[in-house]
């Protein structure tokens, strides 16, 4: 493996290790609207209360480490998808604000906006992600030197929606699974149709959006012939898929989480397959101007460098990351220190 | 508009506000850290849990508005600047990201232990998080301030071409990692920014003390917080003076246009004088109304009263002229509060000393006052840092007399992105600011009235007779009751706590 391929692997690390854990964060938002009093609403907040910020590191990191790794793709999307990553950093901005301030003070209008808000913002990220992704998959227009040549709109189609749309459902059901860990009583039992709802609406997007790959971009499957060993992914994918329902059915929220968190994995890394080798697909002439692995990297030295940071600070992350997990383990306790 | 001024706008404005919080939680960190420790070696005091506590909710405000004003800084070099992030991704990046890796996981990891762990993990546990909180921030700046101060002497790089797609173009590529790290005005900065922190963090608890203390309220919990305070804020700011003077000399060596910018000197001179005051105006290429001290600039770059110290008429060729008249000021401004601060902090040890500062009201209101000129040095201080770089981004070296790896701002910009959509940007960023800053000012109040909370089993009455002997503390302790005007008996009664709703 050189170099360029390990920081693609890395990056994909980062993104997945992102959606995984942001993603029942950014679930529990999405949800948060339909708990039915103050108490249940304090009790998903603290569900994730002190891990949201840690897993938003993973997207900072991510940000960091494409900086480094890979300037040129990271220096065309960011400015060329401006407006729309200033949205994303809005929403991430009031999402914070909301989730810290919330609890604050005991005003009931100062509750019921921030707890607007930290739905609103959640639901908007989520989207925002999902449509970056739909778009990414489908290419977007690239002059020769590998800068966007395009405005906000290139970026949204019915398939890059769609995308956006399967996002909102997987992370909604994904939220609700974890909340099934971290929950007691009447709310618990609750949360199980919810649970079902939102595996119910992934299911009719994750087809949907499964055909329409298919049906529209050619590009997507190509690495598969090359590849033949990426099949397994696929197989696991669907199995663990397939699990989350049995799961649910069998009353073992911890299966089922395990089971959304390794889909979730299993999308990224399809969406690293379907890319592959390239980091920005071109639209027009995909061949001759996408930003790929070699041609947006940094010099192997920082490659190298970063490697070495990387393997050093790994096993720390994971390590306090783990520690932090198991010391607010089990069900929530409203407590004074919570939010 | 131009996207080059809007552009440059929007990094300061968010930057600066972005700056109010990072120093000021890496401050508290070391208040936090002490107080841990403190409470480790004498848990038969309860005060220390109490202040722990109290300062842990102040922190955790704190940290969270830096974290998500943080967050688009890091996206603005790629929304904004695409054209520098190109240029320097292969150094600046792998500074970045490591800080990303070493730092961001590590504070907001144990973060969660140090805010949210009170009833899950034991004291040591606990201080272990707030250790590694506090060891997380300085982790943070020391990334932070090794790739901004790459950029104002870099080192350890070549200029290579790269080609993308048949396209050739240069960029900067590292060849030597841990000069960049190690680069010349690294480790003075560092010590620099973090000695402001330390005073900010000192003069913020100073200021919430100070309060309390002319309130009458939480009067035992004040003095001690007053006291470490003021002894933290002496000592950072008389290293201050020297780091500042450290910092100064490099910066004459290193990058003559900011040193002469921040002198206002347009011609060079041997015997260069040091300003106290003066107009720089760039126009008539003088300094007007300077007061200054005779030569004082020459012994304090050089060590010698005649030395030359070169003006913009042998630099602007080269480096090109920074808006003097900001960097200047900015300057000035800051020198000018750390020479008060030096002033006041000895005043008030002097008091502490003779055991009557407590009686000083005066002197109180004023530290009440003082945090808001600790804020207004820091950003100064980061002004000018920056805006006496300009007009280059990426400072050149000199070789054969021109200008030679440098990246000049306007050069900087993102090829692709319009003035509007800045514009819009910066809109949305002004009104979202505003509302943080509302909110960061109603909850710091909230917090500050609603005061440490009461130690559990002690009725706040008079003090029982069986204190430790008096110390220092008690001595300054013992006046205040004896003045009539600050008692205990002020203190109100335990009905100020936050209902079901917590408070952390």
């Amino acid at each position: 493996m050189d170099l360029h391929l390990l920081w693609f692997v890395i990056l994909g690390v980062f993104l997945a290790g992102y959606a995984v854990l942001d993603g029942f964060d950014l679930g529990v938002g999405i949800l948060h609207l339909t708990a039915r009093d103050d108490t249940e609403r304090r009790v998903m907040l603290n569900s994730i209360g002190p891990i949201w910020d840690g897993n938003e590191v993973w997207l900072v990191t991510f940000g960091g480490a494409m900086f480094a790794a890979f300037p040129e793709a990271y220096a065309t999307v960011f400015s060329g998808f401006y407006l729309a990553f200033m949205l994303v950093l809005f929403s991430l901005i009031f999402r914070a604000v909301s989730i810290e301030f919330r609890s604050k003070l005991g005003s009931k209008a100062w509750r019921r906006a921030f707890d607007f808000g930290f739905f609103a913002s959640s639901l908007l990220a989520t989207l925002l992600f999902g449509v970056a992704v739909g778009a990414a998959m489908a290419g977007v227009p690239l002059d020769e030197r590998g800068l966007y040549d395009g405005g906000f709109l290139d970026l949204i189609s019915p398939y890059s929606v769609l995308v956006g749309m399967l996002a909102v459902a997987l992370f909604a059901m994904h939220g609700a699974i974890y909340l099934l860990l971290k929950t007691e009583g009447d709310l618990r039992h609750r949360l199980y149709n919810r649970a079902w709802t939102g595996f119910g609406c992934f299911l009719v997007c994750y087809l949907l959006v499964t055909i329409m790959t298919l049906a529209t971009i050619p590009r997507a499957t190509a690495n598969f012939g090359a590849y033949p060993w990426a099949w397994l992914v696929v197989l696991a994918n669907v199995l663990a898929i397939a699990n989350i329902p049995r799961s649910l059915f069998l009353h073992r929220p911890a299966r089922a989480f395990a089971s959304s968190c390794a889909a979730i994995a299993g999308f990224v890394f399809l969406f690293g397959i379907a890319l592959f080798p390239n980091l920005v697909t071109s639209s027009v002439e995909p061949e001759a101007r996408s930003l790929t692995l070699y041609n947006a990297a940094s010099s192997e030295q920082t490659l190298w460098n970063m490697a070495v940071v990387a393997a050093i600070g790994a096993p720390l992350v994971l390590t306090y990351t783990g520690l932090v997990y198991w010391t607010f383990r089990g069900a929530v306790r409203l407590d004074p220190h919570s939010y | 508009m131009d996207v080059l001024l809007l552009s440059r706008l929007q990094f300061a404005f968010t930057i600066m506000f972005h700056y109010l919080f990072p120093p000021l939680t890496i401050g508290l960190g070391m208040v936090l850290v002490y107080l841990g420790a403190m409470r480790l070696r004498r848990p038969e005091d309860p005060i220390y849990e109490q202040a722990a506590r109290f300062w842990t909710r102040i922190f955790g405000l704190n940290f969270a508005l830096g974290v998500v004003t943080g967050i688009v800084m890091e996206f603005e070099f790629g929304t904004n600047w695409a054209a520098y992030s190109r240029y320097v991704g292969d150094v600046f990046g792998s500074a970045l990201a490591a800080e990303g890796i070493f730092a961001f996981f590590l504070e907001s990891g144990f973060l969660a232990v140090l805010l949210f762990g009170w009833e899950r993990v034991g004291v040591k546990t606990h201080f272990f998080a707030t250790l590694m909180v506090a060891v997380g921030g300085i982790f943070s700046s020391i990334w932070i301030v090794i790739a901004n101060s790459w950029q104002q002497t870099p080192v350890g790089f070549e200029i290579r071409d790269h080609v993308i797609n048949g396209q050739t173009f240069q960029r900067a590529e590292i060849t030597d990692f841990w000069a960049m790290v190690f680069n010349p005005s690294a480790v003075d900065r560092l010590v620099h920014v973090w000695l402001g922190s330390f005073i900010l963090g000192a003069f913020f608890v100073m200021s919430i003390s100070a309060w309390y203390l002319l309130k009458g309220r939480h009067l035992e919990f004040a003095r001690r917080s007053f006291t470490g305070g003021l002894l933290l804020a002496t000592v950072s700011s008389l290293a201050q003076l020297a780091s500042g003077h450290s910092q100064a000399k490099g910066v004459g060596e290193h990058q003559p246009a900011k040193l002469a910018a921040m002198e206002g000197l347009y011609e060079s001179k041997r015997g260069a004088g040091l300003s106290l005051f003066g107009w720089p105006d760039s126009q008539a290429r003088e300094l007007r109304f300077a007061v200054e001290i005779p030569g004082m600039l020459s012994i304090l770059l050089h060590n010698d009263p005649d030395a030359e110290v070169r003006g913009f008429d042998a630099l602007e060729a080269d480096y090109g002229m920074p808006p003097v008249w900001i960097v200047f000021q900015a300057y000035h401004l800051m020198v000018g509060i750390g020479m008060l601060f030096i002033a006041s902090t000895l005043l008030a040890c002097y008091y502490l000393w003779r055991g009557t500062l407590y009686e000083k009201r005066w002197l109180l209101w004023y530290f009440v006052f003082a945090v808001l000129l600790a804020f207004v040095a820091n950003e100064a201080g980061w002004m000018t840092a920056e805006v006496g770089r300009q007009p280059w981004v990426v400072y050149p070296t000199i070789v054969d007399g021109s200008p030679t790896g440098g990246l000049r701002t306007s050069d900087a910009l993102s090829e692709v992105v319009r003035a509007e959509q800045v514009l819009a940007s910066i809109i949305m960023f002004g009104l979202i600011y505003a509302l943080l800053f509302v909110l960061w000012i109603v909850i710091l109040n909230h917090k500050i009235q609603h005061g440490p909370d009461p130690i559990p089993g002690t009725d706040p009455g008079p003090r029982p007779e069986s204190e430790p002997g008096p110390g220092l503390l008690e001595a300054a302790t013992g006046r205040v009751d004896h003045s009539g005007t600050l008692t205990e008996a002020n203190e109100p009664p335990d009905g100020r706590r936050a209902g079901p709703t917590g408070d952390r």
